[in-house]
């Protein structure tokens, strides 16, 4: 495979296993100091990362006069652009989250950690808190210099500007995440006032605190001793999963290239441990598959860096399958019954969440026949059912409902038809149909329950059916 | 062991198995430690503040003074503040303006719910649906008046019917004939000889001329499809023709007795089940 390298390749080989020396793999001992370089992988984790600019800006969005995204707590509502969620729709909570998670199946099976290695909120946070470290205290070489040095004016000035820029994003984050719960101008109003219920300053610290100390000082330690998903995922990866891989074929033995040992039988590694070198979690890639891989490839973009400069094709440490590593095929996605029956489920998922969205109504009707007794004689000879009707009135203000009924002939309502239903909540009515016996051609007929407003601009309507019970014939 | 330890120098407790296999010490990260001892710290100030262990017949009571019953308590009490704004207006109200205000008369059914299951759902069922025997109280029929001072009277001070036994006065013949007269009413069906026999006998004192009943002394109407004694038919009607309701010289006659709640209840619960009752079937 080896060529005889170039004297340029030569010295730029120098340079990197000067300090190939350096770098250890993570033994939980010291603080992982990675180096950062540029590269694809690094341009589209800054990307990714900026996913969660939403979470400190998107409170701010507004719509028709409210905060455009709300989760009202104490008032029970999610707010989401013009659409109001009740506690009654919540169904779709569920569905969501049954999507997202089959999602991280999904995409675990496909393609690994791609969560871990650049959405994770761990991940991210960490990322920034060790990009402001680098801004302070220097390379991974200084700062290592730095902890070993003892306290003096400088250090101690480089340390007191790092934390205090942590700080501020670890509180701005405690306050952004509670934005969501509450109106975030009232909310900043609030805090300089220092007049936020204690529920907000318990989240407020909660999340300050937890911050600072998760990206700050526990970083990688999470990822390898306390997230669940980390000791899931290998459950779903399998050899046919596309993941930063090192490809062992083609980099060994290693060879750095002396003199003695450059002959053909050498492969495509250096090993100047570049690789390890800009792992955040400390890991070396060429020992295959690990646990303490989040799969950020990094090392991808270190290791075509190193090619490049050596003067080798890029790709020794590519996204691969174990099944591409081998030279095998690995079937396509549409035959990999995984993939299929996850994107179905998924699929299923966001039809139900769409479907319960566009049939979210104004006014929603339930209709509950009572049981005992299911139907009552009157002195006429007719008979009476009776059913609990629960209104529940997702607009703004109250309204006042006509209640009306079709189902066997003779039919009539006997209780109050007009009634008034409270904006953001249920209000239950007991509601008495009767029907001349005579009418009644079954022991059961269906009857449908319409509502209407009456008093507002634009009439809302919503109908149920139930049943109308009569006795044994 | 110790002194002849193999493997000098790479931290090992000295426990050495099958020659080579040993146990290194190797400490858990500080921080790992320090959370630990921060969890036992925990443990203790939430002994402090918390009742926790019982000492005697009752468990010290914490710094903070917080006990469960106490939550519950004032849990209780915020459930009957929110309670209080009604009940006070109900209390200066009659039944009939009650009724006549809509929300109060919804808080009056929720409120009283449990009261009717727990006094009256025994004879008249949960629903008012009623039993063998046992009025049902959710239709519109009532044999002593359906106003709510009428219902409020038949709780407070109860019901007692009566009807005399007609079976040795009777013969089975006139029985029959007088019963299948009954049940022709509520169809509007003529009959001559049963209607001699009605007169003969002063069903119409207290039925009335009509058969429709006296609702002050609780005589039913024989006209409407509702029995009294449900399943109805011309046997149900034979029995009581020839048995009567609450007859003492016939041992099989029928009891239609409600006891009277004014020793029980206060006047106030009264007055809210009577608005439950009336709201059972309209
Ligand atoms: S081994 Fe590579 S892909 Fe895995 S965490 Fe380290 S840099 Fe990221
Ligand atoms: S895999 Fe690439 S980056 Fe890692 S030691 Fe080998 S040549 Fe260097």
């Amino acid at each position: 495979m080896s060529k005889q390298p170039s004297s340029s390749h030569l010295a730029a080989l120098d340079d990197l296993l000067e300090e190939a020396e350096q770098w250890h793999v993570n033994a939980g001992d010291e603080t992982v100091h990675a180096k950062r370089i540029g590269g694809k992988w690094r341009t589209i984790k800054w990307l990714s990362n900026s996913i969660w600019l939403l979470l400190f800006f998107g409170p701010y969005l507004r719509w028709n006069d409210r905060q455009a995204i709300l989760w009202d707590i104490p008032d029970r509502q999610f707010h989401l652009f013009n659409v109001t969620i009740l506690p009654q729709d919540l169904w779709m909570l569920a569905l969501l989250l049954l999507f997202l998670a089959i999602m991280l199946f999904a995409i675990t099976a496909f393609s690994g950690r791609v969560w871990c290695g650049f959405l994770c909120f761990q991940t991210v946070w960490t990322d920034i808190y060790t990009w402001i470290e680098e801004k302070c205290e220097g390379t991974p070489q200084q700062r290592r210099k730095l902890d070993q040095a003892p306290m003096d004016l400088n250090k101690f000035g480089k340390k007191l500007g790092k934390h205090t820029l942590w700080m501020l994003i670890a509180i701005w984050t405690g306050i952004s995440f509670v934005a969501w719960f509450t109106d975030v101008y009232l909310l900043w109003g609030d805090l300089f006032r220092l007049q936020l219920s204690s529920a907000a300053w318990i989240t407020i610290l909660l999340f300050t605190v937890c911050t600072y100390l998760l990206a700050g000082f526990m970083r990688e330690q999470l990822c390898m001793w306390v997230c669940p998903y980390a000791r899931i995922q290998g459950a779903m990866v399998d050899v046919t999963t596309i993941i930063p891989a090192y490809d062992f074929h083609r980099g060994e033995p290693r060879s750095r290239m002396k003199k003695s040992d450059t002959d053909e039988h050498t492969g495509d590694c250096v090993d100047c441990n570049q690789c390890l070198a800009v792992c955040p979690t400390g890991v070396d890639i060429r020992r295959g598959q690990q646990e303490g891989c989040i799969m950020c490839a990094l090392c991808i973009d270190a290791c075509d860096l190193v090619m490049d400069k050596v003067g080798r094709p890029r790709g020794l440490i590519r996204y691969e399958s174990l099944n591409g590593l081998e030279g095998k095929a690995c079937p396509p996605v549409y035959k990999q019954p995984r993939i299929v029956i996850t994107s179905l489920i998924m699929l299923a998922a966001l039809l139900g969440i769409f479907y319960g969205l566009s049939s979210i109504d104004a006014i929603d009707l339930k209709v509950l026949h009572a049981r005992q007794p299911l139907y009552v004689l009157q002195s006429d000879g007719s008979i009476q059912n009776k059913y609990t009707l629960k209104i529940l009135n997702k607009l703004a203000n109250d309204v006042t409902v006509k209640i009306t009924a079709t189902g066997p002939a003779g039919l009539k309502i006997t209780s109050r038809q007009l009634l008034a239903a409270q904006h953001g909540r249920v209000t239950p009515t007991s509601v008495f149909v009767r029907v001349p016996r005579k009418e009644l051609t079954a022991e059961s007929q269906p009857i449908i329950f319409h509502i209407e407003t009456v008093d507002s601009d634009k009439p809302f309507s919503s109908h149920r059916e139930s049943v109308f019970i009569g006795p044994k014939r | 062991m110790a002194d002849k330890n193999p493997f000098p120098g790479e931290n090992n407790t000295g426990h050495i198995w099958d020659d080579n296999i040993r146990e290194l010490n190797n400490p858990i990260p500080r921080w790992w430690m320090l959370s630990w001892w921060a969890s036992c710290a925990w443990v203790l100030i939430y002994v402090v503040i918390y009742p926790s262990f019982p000492i005697g017949d009752k468990p010290p009571p914490g710094l903070m003074g917080w006990t469960q019953i106490k939550e519950f308590k004032e849990g209780m009490a915020e459930i009957e503040a929110i309670r209080a704004k009604y009940e006070d207006q109900i209390k200066g109200m009659t039944g009939e303006q009650i009724l006549a205000d809509p929300g109060l008369s919804d808080y009056t059914v929720a409120s009283v719910k449990v009261l009717f299951g727990d006094n009256c759902g025994a004879c008249h069922g949960s629903g008012g649906q009623g039993a063998p025997g046992f009025p049902v109280i959710a239709d519109d029929v009532w044999l002593y008046g359906g106003s709510i001072e009428k219902i409020e009277e038949s709780i407070a001070k109860g019901r007692r019917g009566m009807m005399p036994a007609h079976g040795s006065k009777l013969s089975e013949e006139q029985i029959d004939t007088l019963a299948s007269y009954v049940v022709g009413m509520a169809e509007g069906k003529e009959d001559p000889a049963g209607k001699a026999l009605f007169m003969a006998n002063a069903c119409f004192a207290c039925h009335g001329m009509t058969g429709t009943g006296n609702q002050a002394m609780g005589a039913v109407d024989l006209t409407d499809s509702v029995w009294r004694f449900a399943p109805g038919g011309v046997e149900s009607a034979r029995q009581t023709i020839a048995h009567g309701v609450n007859f003492p010289a016939d041992p099989k006659s029928r009891e239609a007795i409600m006891p009277a709640f004014g020793e029980r209840l206060s006047s106030h619960e009264i007055k809210k089940l009577a608005v439950y009752v009336h709201k059972l079937g309209q």
